[in-house]
């Protein structure tokens, strides 16, 4: 696969609204995108860091815990922008996605392309099913993203769609 | 300075949020509290009513870094309920699979997590930085268990391909046999780390612990044997309820286990070590007696040198396995759901992991309960705190609390994710 632009859901989808990056996963492989390949990870960083190594663009969607207001749909990127310590506060892991961002560019491995998106959550303990103000926002995530991955798609070589 | 406290406020980054608590008072350690949140509960009853074909997969999502683990326990036992017994190459694969975990989870933990409190390091970033040959080696030494576990397990991240009876599909020959050259190099670099965590400096702490762990009979153990302890118990893994209980502590929503008529034990890797040293393989022994790290281990900082010998054997065991696997003719044994109750325990890295089912004559699930690992180290996890703290209770402020912080991660807890961000604030 390698080239291909990887969709990478994170989450735990028994820990409430953490579970919005593999919803939105499942969500967009359901739309068979022509040169992506979705996969969903618990927020392990090395990880996801072996993932990269496979794919010069690489989307993140993982839930967000900043102190923004409820539903936020943000977008970072992770090459060219600095990542809010707080971003991903409830990744779940001491090396998590941050870490494997920092870590990844410190060891020259970061791929070409990579973007964070995500909703701010509300409720990060163990139970099941989305938060109204997060399934809201869910539309509008799934449709920027959707539209970030065929442009990318678009800067692939045919071989690769 | 004679009255302080140490306060961790909730953790965020967990796999079960925690908090740490020590208070001084004229001069004395009057308490230490270790306290976790953790998810066993609600999944015990989100068992409750469904199918036991679904319990490999829900339980996998209890714990990102150990999911193997929970779904070895809750397979022995749901196959215990049924009495089914599982062998041959099927049982073959469940130790690479553990394999597998254990690489990946003990890597984890010794470079990224543990090594950079004993070198000097902020973090595994800061390690990256100063020696990224170091850390270029331990995520390949990782990767490999990675590989491991997508191949047999479907995907490395909750492995879709473990069932009762066996499994959904059986691994090709040459699948696995693609590993050997990165497992016999991994194994190397396995030895170097023992090598190395070895010249660490540990702290001064030692307790004479109840060690408690699973041991077989032929085999350093992942699935099954008996419960076996320092203070000499030998029992059936089904006996484990008759001599172990949780009990509700007030400052912490997990349950905490003591061993009755006895208090606190410890699991997980010294425990393992300490009470299954000859059943290594010649490589790991020899290794941790030119180390001169040999049982009675008993002080938990040297932990990072156990982790490191039991990952020389998890690559040796992976690399015996595959030498020996054939693929078998189905990729699993036939499993007729009857009533009854079902008990399981399996060696999850960070320690012994039970689970016991009650099932109807459909397989439906009646009743679940689960004890993991950190529940059962929780009160020497305290005591640790409580010992270090009194013996230096002069020391420098940030000192103790880096080492307080460091005595949790020497357990490898399910929060040791979240103790390198730790805020501390001191009252």
């Amino acid at each position: 696969m390698t080239g291909a632009i990887l969709l990478a859901g994170v989450g735990n989808e028994y820990r409430s609204d953490d579970g919005l990056g593999i919803f939105a996963a499942r969500e967009i492989r359901r739309r068979n995108i022509p040169g992506v390949q979705v996969q969903e990870f618990n927020g392990e960083g090395t990880a996801m860091m072996e993932a990269w190594e496979k794919h010069n663009s690489v989307i993140i969607v993982d839930a967000i815990s900043s102190g923004a207001a409820i539903g936020d749909v943000r977008r970072l990127d992770a090459v060219n922008e600095e990542i809010p310590a707080d971003f991903f506060r409830y990744s779940s892991h001491a090396f998590g996605i941050l870490e494997a961002i920092a870590m990844a560019r410190q060891l020259h491995r970061l791929p070409e392309t990579l973007l964070l998106y995500g909703i701010e959550g509300k409720h990060f303990d163990v139970g099941i099913g989305l938060t109204d103000a997060v399934l809201r926002s869910m539309p509008a995530l799934l449709s920027h993203i959707e539209d970030e991955l065929r442009q990318l798609c678009n800067h692939l070589p045919k071989a690769a769609r | 300075m004679k009255n302080r406290v140490i306060k961790v406020d909730t953790l965020a980054r967990v796999e079960g949020e925690g908090a740490v608590f020590v208070r001084i008072t004229d001069g004395k350690v009057v308490d230490t509290k270790f306290r976790i949140y953790e998810p066993p509960r609600f999944f015990e009853a989100f068992l409750r009513g469904r199918n036991f074909a679904e319990a490999p997969d829900i339980t996998a999502r209890i714990c990102g870094i150990c999911p193997v683990a929970y779904q070895m326990s809750a397979v022995h036992a749901i196959e215990d309920a049924f009495e089914i017994t599982v062998g041959g190459q099927l049982r073959a694969l469940r130790r690479l699979i553990y394999c597998g975990e254990w690489i990946e989870s003990h890597v984890l933990h010794v470079y990224m997590l543990h090594a950079p409190d004993f070198l000097g390091y902020e973090d595994a970033l800061q390690l990256a930085k100063e020696k990224p040959d170091l850390v270029k080696t331990a995520l390949r030494m990782k990767k490999i268990g990675n590989e491991l576990v997508r191949i047999i397990g479907g995907r490395e991240i909750h492995p879709i391909n473990v069932k009762v009876g066996g499994f959904y599909r059986i691994p090709r020959k040459k699948d696995l046999q693609a590993l050997v050259d990165d497992l016999t190099w991994a194994r190397d670099r396995a030895v170097e780390t023992v090598r190395l965590t070895a010249t660490f400096d540990f702290p001064d702490l030692e307790q004479d612990y109840d060690f408690v762990a699973l041991r077989h009979p032929d085999e350093y153990p992942f699935n099954g044997g008996q419960f076996v302890s320092t203070s000499g118990l030998d029992i059936a893994i089904r006996e484990y309820e008759f001599h172990f209980e949780e009990r509700h502590i007030p400052h912490s929503n997990a349950l905490h286990s003591v061993q009755k008529g006895i208090g606190a034990y410890q699991v997980g890797p010294m425990a393992r070590f300490n009470l299954n040293f000859d059943q290594l393989t010649p490589v790991a022994r020899q290794v941790a007696q030119q180390v001169g790290v040999v049982p009675p281990v008993k002080n938990p900082f040297k932990s990072i040198v156990v982790r490191s010998i039991e990952t020389v054997y998890a690559y040796e065991e992976a690399l015996r396995l595959i030498a020996e696997y054939e693929e078998p003719d189905a990729p699993s044994v036939r499993v007729d759901p009857q009533a009854g109750l079902g008990f399981g325990a399996s060696e999850a890295p960070r320690g012994t992991l039970y689970h016991r089912y009650r099932l109807d004559d459909e397989g439906v699930i009646m009743d679940a309960k689960i004890v993991p690992p950190t529940a059962q180290n929780q009160p020497s996890i305290e005591s640790d705190m409580r010992k270090y703290v009194t013996a230096n209770i002069d020391m420098d402020r940030e000192q103790l609390t880096w080492r307080v912080e460091q005595a949790i991660r020497n357990y490898d807890p399910c929060i040791s994710c979240a103790t390198h961000f730790v805020k501390i604030s001191w009252e």
